[in-house]
């Protein structure tokens, strides 16, 4: 059953300069239980997609979409007040910076407890029983004693859990990790990846990892959608896009893998992400392509069909071959 | 926490000798003594000055002085008025109620307005009622008290009648002896019919005065510390929890604004202090900034002193007090 089910989302920011599409027309869908990764580099616009989901993007955006459909009910037909019951609720969050996204004033006890108190109604001896399985969940030892500390006195892997428990509280139906362990210790970020991932298998939650973390999409998800520039230039399922990338920007990414790597130097994607100003005309990733035409510098690409991957490409590559589509169709 | 608190109360002290020393200094420093203003301009024989003086102690060196008063100062004893003849603490603490009644006064509608209107502003940053409020805080913190003041009595009690122009109470009506010292409750005490209201009345003006400037101050900083906080990465995880926008904005946001706001708060005492001296004196509100210009006039040295010696202990007494409600609201300092 799907559970989540996004056409055609745009997000733009009205900024001194114009208007900036920091999502441009993103498609997903992601089942009940089903863990898929959204991958891009920074600015690539797939927490931005992910915030407008959950409602939590500033005033100066502006949200579109064919589509927003969560559960059978549509997110973009519902008032705030509507959609407050939703979110905390079926849908959860868990944000990138795990010491700053705790509040420093209140115990991580209250913390947990609100979301319990304001969706399920639970009493206070109810919330604290509560809030103890869950930090037993995610892994917290003494879990009676941590109810009473303060987000300072925890480290930022103890932070994290106390994120996830606080996503997890009400039991919901679908989270949105956001590149949960960048802020963290290597050695933190496999465990916490771990804990997620399990969590996610024994509770059949639906689960969107954003990351920019090859390495983590291998090992956990089950679908890949790759962001570039706020476009969603591929997707596929996770071992098909490991075997045999269809977009040059995904061929790119894994080819800069280190483990990949054959030579002595790291191969490396030339170029940034192109800003407001220097947008190319064409294919957003034309100006660093290896395979790039003159028609992609000066036409947008269409999408292809699902047997390559939805790439947004003109020239999608098949076993890393370009395949020149029969010109203008 | 208890050290904390020890080593505060003992890094006041230093604060206190130089308090003593200067404060000693500037009231010689101004032209005259007692003796002179009291004899005016009628003068008066060398013989009789010299005797007055010797009463006075004024004749022997002024370092000499300066001990008796330390001397006195670390033993509680404050002098006594030159004027008066009564003890400068006895006199002090039978005004001070009124002077605090009417600070805590401005102090609570500071506060009350202050706040709530900062929040608005920061949530609706950009609106025009952000703009207004920030244009009105300028002009309230730009404003002279002795102007404001008048301005407000012009307006207020002599065109529209609505309040009286001076003192504490209606006391051609109502006479009652203070018990607390202040009139509020002291009115609400003696059971007459309308002192209570009567004293409300007399509050309201002088309040306004001399909270307008904390009121700019406080307005002000929690916009800006709002504005701050609302951005935070802990404000975004309490939308995502669902919560209310008021609970957001009212418990998440504002908690964690406040402790800025909070040490604004405690600096505001001493403006108000040394506002309420202006306020007091355009309102003729009986309190301890009109007893302490009166001793300007005066110079009566020891009630000058010793007045300006408590006002600013209160000063640093509340500044103390201030960081400890900083410990006891921020945990980040409580559990360091």
């Amino acid at each position: 059953m799907t559970l989540l089910s996004i056409r055609n989302l745009t997000v733009s920011f009205a900024t001194s300069r114009g208007p900036f599409r920091a999502v441009d027309g993103v498609d997903l869908d992601v089942a009940a239980g089903e863990l898929v990764a959204i991958v891009g580099e920074s600015g690539s616009g797939k927490s931005v997609a992910m915030l407008a989901v959950m409602g939590l993007l500033p005033w100066t955006a502006t949200v579109t979409a064919d589509r927003l459909m969560f559960d059978g009910k549509d997110l973009a037909a519902m008032t705030p007040r509507e959609r407050r019951r939703i979110i905390g609720r079926d849908l959860a969050m868990i944000f990138q910076e795990p010491m700053s996204s705790l509040n420093p004033c209140f115990t991580v006890g209250f913390q947990i407890g609100e979301a319990l108190k304001t969706h399920l109604g639970l009493g206070r001896a109810a919330r604290r029983d509560r809030a103890i399985a869950l930090l037993n969940e995610v892994g917290i030892p003494e879990p009676e004693r941590r109810l009473r500390a303060f987000p300072h006195q925890l480290s930022g892997g103890m932070s994290q859990r106390v994120m996830i428990a606080m996503a997890l509280a009400c039991r919901p139906k679908l989270i949105i990790a956001d590149e949960p362990t960048t802020a963290l210790d290597v050695t933190i970020q496999a465990q916490i990846l771990d804990l997620l991932v399990r969590l996610q298998r024994e509770n059949g939650v639906g689960l969107v990892l954003i990351t920019h973390d090859m390495g983590v999409v291998a090992e956990t998800s089950q679908r890949v959608c790759v962001h570039y520039a706020g476009q969603q230039v591929e997707m596929q399922p996770t071992e098909g896009l490991f075997r045999d990338p269809h977009h040059p920007y995904t061929a790119a990414l894994l080819a800069a893998l280190p483990e990949r790597a054959s030579g002595r130097l790291l191969p490396s994607i030339p170029g940034v992400v192109p800003g407001l100003a220097d947008r190319p005309k064409g294919c957003l990733f034309s100006p660093r392509c290896r395979f790039a035409t003159e028609r992609c510098r000066t036409v947008p690409p269409p999408r292809a069909g699902a047997e390559l991957g939805l790439a947004l490409c003109h020239t999608p590559l098949v076993q890393g071959v370009p395949q020149r589509a029969p010109a203008a169709a | 926490m208890l050290r904390f608190v020890i080593r505060r109360v003992a890094l006041t002290l230093p604060t206190f000798v130089a308090l003593m020393f200067v404060t000693f200094i500037a009231v010689r420093l101004v032209p005259g003594d007692p003796i002179e203003v009291r004899t005016g301009e009628r003068g008066i024989s060398p013989e009789r000055l010299a005797q007055f003086r010797h009463e006075l102690g004024l004749d022997r060196p002024v370092w000499q002085q300066f001990l008796d008063y330390a001397n006195g100062l670390v033993h509680g004893d404050f002098g006594v008025s030159i004027v008066t003849k009564t003890p400068v603490l006895h006199e002090f603490l039978t005004l001070f109620p009124a002077t605090l009644e009417l600070s805590l006064c401005a102090l609570l509608l500071a506060v009350v307005i202050g706040v709530p209107v900062g929040v608005l502003a920061a949530v609706k940053r950009g609106g025009v009622l952000d703009h207004a409020v920030m244009a009105v805080a300028l002009t309230g913190y730009s404003m002279p008290i002795f102007w404001w003041g008048l301005l407000l009595i012009m307006l207020v009690s002599e065109s529209w009648g609505l309040t009286p122009v001076s003192g504490r109470v209606d006391l051609i009506n109502y006479y009652f002896e203070p018990v607390t010292g202040f009139m509020l409750i002291d009115s609400l005490l003696s059971d007459q019919e309308g002192a209570f209201w009567s004293a409300a009345q007399h509050l309201i003006l002088p309040s306004i005065v001399l909270g307008t400037i904390p009121l700019a101050v406080i307005a002000r900083m929690t916009r800006s510390s709002m504005l701050e906080v609302l951005s935070e990465d802990y404000v975004r995880t309490a939308r995502a929890k669902g919560l209310s926008p008021l609970r957001v904005v009212g418990l998440h946001a504002l908690r964690n604004a406040l402790i800025p706001v909070v040490t604004v708060i405690g600096l505001q005492t001493g403006t108000l202090l040394a506002g309420a001296v202006l306020t007091e004196h355009i309102f003729a509100w009986p309190g301890v900034g009109k007893w302490l210009i009166e001793s300007i006039a005066r110079r009566d040295y020891p009630a000058l002193q010793g007045g300006i010696m408590l006002i600013s202990g209160i000063v640093i007494v509340v500044n103390l007090l201030v960081d400890l409600a900083y410990v006891a609201i921020n945990p980040r300092i409580r559990h360091g």
